[in-house]
């Protein structure tokens, strides 16, 4: 005969592991979050003091802050668009053609996700101080629409591959031109992967640190600013922002499942 | 064996010496072929014999190496597939997964810029019967009526000719057969001429008018059901259309409309106006028969058969009970796999594996065929169709964009 414990943790054991892993992923979060509403003793945010809404009544009440948390925004928006549009584009051509240079494009497409972040942020800036561009936000811009371009062109040329082309075919049978069939059939259904694309440049584009530090000259971007503040003393705000977006992302994921969710639902 | 083109009102659809090569494979060898309005018209064969390869030409998915399209009387051979009168029921449908069955349905009837659709679309839901599905998903839906909306969604706009391309193939035995009457009830209630590509010959012989039994690019026979059945013109469609019995014997003379044959020492009687081969006496034909028009009786019964009936003696080797009828396997001196369908109304005990047996049949049920071809043509298609893709996929990437 078994326990009763044994047996409790057979058949939960599956949720017990789910459970531990959420914690180790969704912890320092929570940290963050609680840290958000203290009130530090000297200039770091390490050790709890006391309770105070302070910084979330004054979320850029820290110089410069804002101003570069703003800039981070615009730099994530317009970087997403440029290379989902740039991206969605090559994916269909590498997907879709047989061309000269199409294996080769397939393989440089994978080089900004396989190399070190370091040497590509390193050989861009060298690149853009030979060709004397400023520093600034247009060669972060560029620079991130490089790299987010690679993600892009991976999500939708899996999506791409997997779609029906008699789908097309279907569509022109039944009196669609090619821009109708685009717009009404290809477009929509490559959307769940254009989309994956967009998320992830937009988040890779607003994180990024090592890159933007060699391509910014005297501009600073929001993770910048995090790195440079944390020498000198974290201020409050970092952790509300920090949690305003983590609570956005989570909103905005529960948003997406329960409208997914209910067009599944609706029809069965 | 193809008709001749020639330019009839009637005719849906003409094709002119088209045909289809890729690289140094030709798909499709040079085809003349008429399809008359309102008809129900078959291609049949197996898998790569260029069948899907003539229908997606026709839809204009696949551009013709040579030859052209006419629909109604006018060439579209230059034309996209968006602009001809003319719909397809794809292989596995191709319904739009993102569009509920109402859009697939009215889809294109949006694309001509209809505005109320909603009328037709409900009547044509109707007649597929399925009413009450409209906002359902196809991922909803089961195989059959997956079917019955991609039917729907091609007929609504009323096109010159329907296409279908092996529509029943996904389904299983049961449905199948259903789905059959089905197609065939909806092409009499809406008249159009619908041309239907399969590899079942069943299925082709079941719903359509004319079938055209296609092999290796060309279209060995074409005609109506029963007379491609009873009378087919090479060996390749006596064994794909049904089974066939098929005695190579040697021509011993001519009597009156009779052709007399020698085989194994047996005489056999051809009628000479089922004899599509050219016979001189000491020539070699192949007399063929099918396996339901023979008769079994055991060898102590031999004196019991009437006088001039084609007969050959046999010992049996399998018999399989199948309800309906029972199947016998023979082995003869005329040929060592005689195939004989006896249909269960006074079944003898001693026709059992083993016994010795003759078989007779009534003479004009043989006809005749050029020696000189192969005598398995055709035999094994279905179970190469088992084993290959559908054909026209390795080519559906080409055609995508």
């Amino acid at each position: 005969m078994q326990t009763r414990p044994m047996r409790w943790l057979r058949k939960n054991v599956v949720v017990l592991a789910g459970v531990l892993a959420l914690g180790y992923l969704i912890l320092p979060n929570l940290v963050v979050l609680a840290f958000s509403f203290n009130k530090p003793k000297g200039r770091f945010n390490y050790t709890w003091n006391h309770f105070s809404t302070d910084a979330w009544q004054h979320p850029c009440g820290v110089a410069d802050m804002c101003g570069s948390l703003t800039l981070s925004l615009r730099l994530a928006v317009y970087a997403t668009i440029g290379a989902t549009v740039l991206g969605t584009m090559t994916a269909f051509a590498l997907a879709r053609y047989r061309f000269r240079g199409r294996a080769a494009t397939n393989m440089l497409i994978f080089l900004p996700m396989a190399m070190p972040e370091v040497v590509m942020g390193a050989s861009l800036g060298t690149l853009f101080l030979n060709m004397r561009i400023r520093f600034g936000f247009w060669t972060i811009l560029i620079a991130h629409t490089m790299f987010c371009l690679s993600f892009v062109v991976v999500a939708v040329k899996a999506r791409v591959m997997s779609m029906d082309p008699r789908l097309e075919q279907a569509a022109q049978d039944l009196y669609a031109t090619p821009a109708q069939t685009f717009l009404r059939i290809t477009l929509p259904l490559a959307a769940p992967g254009i989309a994956a694309g967009a998320l992830l440049s937009f988040a890779l584009s607003f994180d990024d640190y090592i890159i933007t530090s060699f391509n910014a000259g005297n501009t600073v971007t929001f993770p910048m600013f995090v790195w440079g503040s944390a020498q000198r003393g974290t201020p409050v705000q970092v952790n509300v922002i920090g949690t305003a977006m983590f609570v956005v992302a989570v909103l905005l994921v529960v948003a997406g499942q329960l409208v997914g969710g209910r067009r599944r639902g609706a029809r069965t | 064996m193809t008709t001749e083109p020639t330019a009839a009102p009637g005719d849906a659809v003409r094709l002119s010496a088209l045909s289809k090569t890729y690289g140094s494979f030709t798909a499709v060898h040079p085809l003349d072929l008429t399809v008359p309005a309102g008809s129900f018209f078959a291609l049949l064969g197996a898998s790569g014999c260029g069948k899907t390869t003539t229908l997606r030409m026709i839809a204009g998915l696949e551009d013709p190496t040579t030859g052209s399209v006419a629909l109604g009387g006018k060439d579209v051979t230059a034309l996209p597939p968006y602009k001809r009168p003319v719909n397809t029921v794809f292989q596995n449908y191709a319904l739009f997964p993102h569009l509920d069955v109402y859009e697939n349905v009215a889809f294109g009837l949006r694309r001509r810029g209809i505005k109320s659709v909603k009328q037709q679309v409900g009547d044509m839901l109707d007649l597929v019967q399925l009413g009450g599905m409209a906002r359902r998903k196809p991922h909803q839906l089961s195989g059959g009526q997956q079917q019955r909306v991609a039917v729907a969604r091609a007929l609504i706009n009323k096109p010159e000719v329907l296409l279908l391309d092996e529509p029943l193939g996904a389904l299983d035995l049961k449905l199948r057969r259903q789905m059959q009457l089905e197609l065939k009830r909806i092409q009499t209630e809406v008249g159009i001429t619908f041309i239907h590509v399969t590899h079942d010959q069943e299925e082709a012989m079941t719903m359509a008018d004319t079938v055209a039994v296609m092999n290796a690019g060309r279209v060995e026979q074409l005609g109506a059901p029963a007379d491609l059945y009873e009378n087919p013109g090479s060996t390749f469609v006596a064994n794909f259309l049904g089974t066939s019995n098929l005695i190579e014997a040697e021509v011993t003379g001519t009597s009156g409309g009779d052709i007399q044959l020698v085989a194994a020492g047996q005489r056999l009687t051809l009628p000479a106006a089922r004899c599509g081969a050219e016979v001189t006496t000491g020539g070699r034909v192949l007399a063929g028969v099918r396996p339901e028009k023979i008769a079994l009786v055991h060898r102590d019964d031999e004196d019991a058969i009437a006088e001039g009936r084609n007969r050959v003696p046999g010992r049996i080797v399998d018999s399989s009970f199948i309800g309906v009828s029972t199947q016998y396997v023979i082995d003869s001196p005329v040929c060592p796999e005689l195939e004989v369908f006896v249909p269960n109304v006074e079944r003898d005990g001693r026709l059992v594996p083993g016994a010795p047996v003759v078989l007779h049949w009534n003479p004009a049920h043989t006809f005749g065929l050029d020696a000189a071809q192969d005598i398995d043509a055709g035999l094994d298609a279905d179970a190469v169709e088992a084993a290959l893709s559908p054909d026209g996929a390795g080519t559906a990437a080409e055609a995508a964009v």
